[in-house]
């Protein structure tokens, strides 16, 4: 890796491209995590969790992707078969990013089904572990496709628990419960609003708010000045490049 | 040691089966399935199944040949191919009953039931739709005050998921049923033979008990010959789903599966015995190369 300092002295020179913006945007959902498990699903997430483990939060831990807990060489440090992984979840002492077939504002996340439950027109995953994470431990969730048919109105069903419903539910629910961020291909999603609507908090470079409203089946909170997702620095994007992804990966998740 | 040698055939095994039963079935999405079990299943008149699982293939092949009267399962995946295509078609037909739930309050029915209990209290369901499919599920509030909050919590209470039986299939086995996994997960197998009241245990090899200690230590005999009624020796036995260190998911043959319409594959792969199946698989390999 090159000795080049962190910051770079003009951020369009970077030559970024959007999939990278995407895996720093992820990797900054596990920022001062400290030492907990990431639990990334899907490749950009997972280039994400192990660049802030590289760079930023040296102290998390991460899967091999099955039962295993590898250091950033590959040497295994740990056995996290899927009994332990999931007492880990209600322990909570881990910050997963899930996927989201639907998604609302209140962050409520639909990976089961698609129309009515009893008898759906497209069936999908099932709910997964969806509501033991949420109400468990932080829960960010990644979005490769911003389009209106994932972020919708009201998700068809509710596998991973939103604010409005986990605020329903009651302490049992809301006690752990925190969405930290949703990361799509377009920009970065939190829930820093009065009522944990979900805000526009950046957007990746080269794309317009227009665009997000335009891609999004409800209304959005979007503050008067929305900033730029932040420029990678050159030895991260060294990292991504030539360490986290040689094979380019990212790319064919997200174009561009 | 134990003396009695439960060794059968897979056939055998299922003749044990009644239509009707609660069948709980081992492994985890496309890993370490029991499917020789699940194909000697197909094979049986065996149907009208409640079926317990954290679904993969099984789950596919027995809705896809109308076993299936209700499944409980928190999803079914091919994992490599996300989404189990005949799962989705009995969905989207209408025709599978399910009681879908969360992957931990599953691991807590399993729990509860080996502990004998009804239920155990589980953080997970609340605020979510799992609650609404599920109306028979229930609530239980602590009896204890939290230190912290002063709030006495409301959980969800899972109920035990008691099963007539359970399949799984495992690396190594010796004849009187203590079966050992040699791969990084145990999976949940362990408890699915404890919830049941009989369990068929396929494996890679039947070896001698002293061998199962010979180059693997203790902990990897998960299960034990006290929960097993029958030992079945299955070479293969998980194909197509993988089951390591002895074999890789056949991630051609599942393309196949996934993308050929049932009745085909059926009609090719599945209308003979388990050594039909075989050499089915590798006519088919062949015909690949």
């Amino acid at each position: 890796m090159s000795a080049m300092p962190d910051t770079y002295p003009d951020s369009s020179l970077s030559g970024a491209t959007r999939a990278e913006y995407c895996v720093i945007a992820c990797a900054e959902a596990w920022r001062g995590d400290g030492e907990v498990l990431a639990s990334p699903m899907g490749p950009i997430p997972s280039i994400g969790a192990r660049l802030a483990r590289l760079t930023f939060s040296p102290d998390l831990l991460l899967t091999d992707g099955e039962a295993l807990l590898v250091g950033p060489d590959g040497s295994t440090e740990g056995w996290l078969p899927y009994r332990q992984h999931l007492a880990l979840v209600t322990g909570g002492r881990r910050h997963v990013m899930m996927g989201a077939s639907q998604i609302d504002r209140f962050g409520n996340q639909n990976i089961s089904c698609v129309g009515d439950w009893e008898r759906p027109t497209r069936q999908l995953l099932g709910v997964r572990g969806g509501p033991v994470n949420t109400v468990n431990n932080p829960v960010s969730y990644w979005v490769p496709r911003h389009s209106t048919r994932v972020f919708v109105e009201k998700v068809d069903l509710i596998g991973g628990v939103g604010y409005d419903s986990a605020a329903a539910a009651g302490p049992t629910a809301t006690r752990f419960h925190r969405i930290p961020r949703v990361v799509s291909n377009l920009g970065v999603f939190d829930f820093a609003t009065d009522d944990h609507s979900m805000r526009l908090a950046s957007l990746h470079p080269g794309v317009t708010v227009e665009e997000v409203v335009a891609a999004t089946g409800f209304e959005l909170a979007i503050p008067d000045d929305v900033p730029y997702t932040r420029e990678p620095s050159p030895s991260e994007l060294e990292s991504i490049r030539e360490v986290l992804d040689p094979r380019g990966l990212r790319h064919r998740e997200v174009k561009g | 040691m134990g003396t009695g040698d439960k060794t059968m055939t897979a056939d055998e095994a299922v003749s044990r089966l009644e239509s009707g039963m609660t069948l709980g079935i081992g492994g985890w999405g496309s890993r370490r399935k029991p499917m020789a079990l699940v194909r000697a299943l197909l094979r049986s008149p065996v149907t009208d199944l409640t079926v317990v699982s954290y679904g993969g293939p099984d789950v596919g092949m027995l809705a896809a040949a109308g076993r299936i009267r209700k499944l409980v399962a928190p999803f079914a995946t091919l994992d490599s191919i996300p989404l189990e295509p005949h799962f989705r078609a009995a969905r989207e037909s209408g025709s599978l009953e399910l009681m879908e739930i969360d992957e931990a309050m599953f691991m807590w029915g399993l729990r509860a039931a080996a502990n004998r209990l009804p239920f155990l209290p589980v953080r997970a369901g609340i605020g979510s739709d799992v609650m609404r499919v599920n109306p028979g599920l229930r609530t239980v509030t602590s009896p204890y005050e939290d230190e912290s909050t002063g709030v006495c919590e409301t959980f969800v209470a899972m109920p035990a998921l008691r099963l007539d039986a359970a399949l799984v299939h495992v690396n190594r086995a010796d004849r009187a049923g203590n079966g050992q996994y040699l791969g990084p997960d145990p999976y949940f197998d362990d408890l699915f033979c404890e919830a049941a009241r009989t369990a068929y245990v396929s494996c890679e090899r039947i070896v001698d008990t002293a061998e199962l200690t010979k180059t693997a230590p203790p902990q990897t005999l998960l299960i034990k010959r006290l929960h097993v009624s029958g030992v079945v020796e299955a070479p293969s036995g998980a194909h197509f789903t993988s089951c390591a260190p002895d074999h890789d998911r056949d991630e051609a043959f599942q393309r196949l599966y996934a993308s050929m319409p049932w009745p085909e594959f059926a009609g090719r792969f599945l209308a003979g015995d388990e050594q039909a199946y075989r050499t089915a698989v590798e006519t088919w390999h062949e015909e690949q190369s």
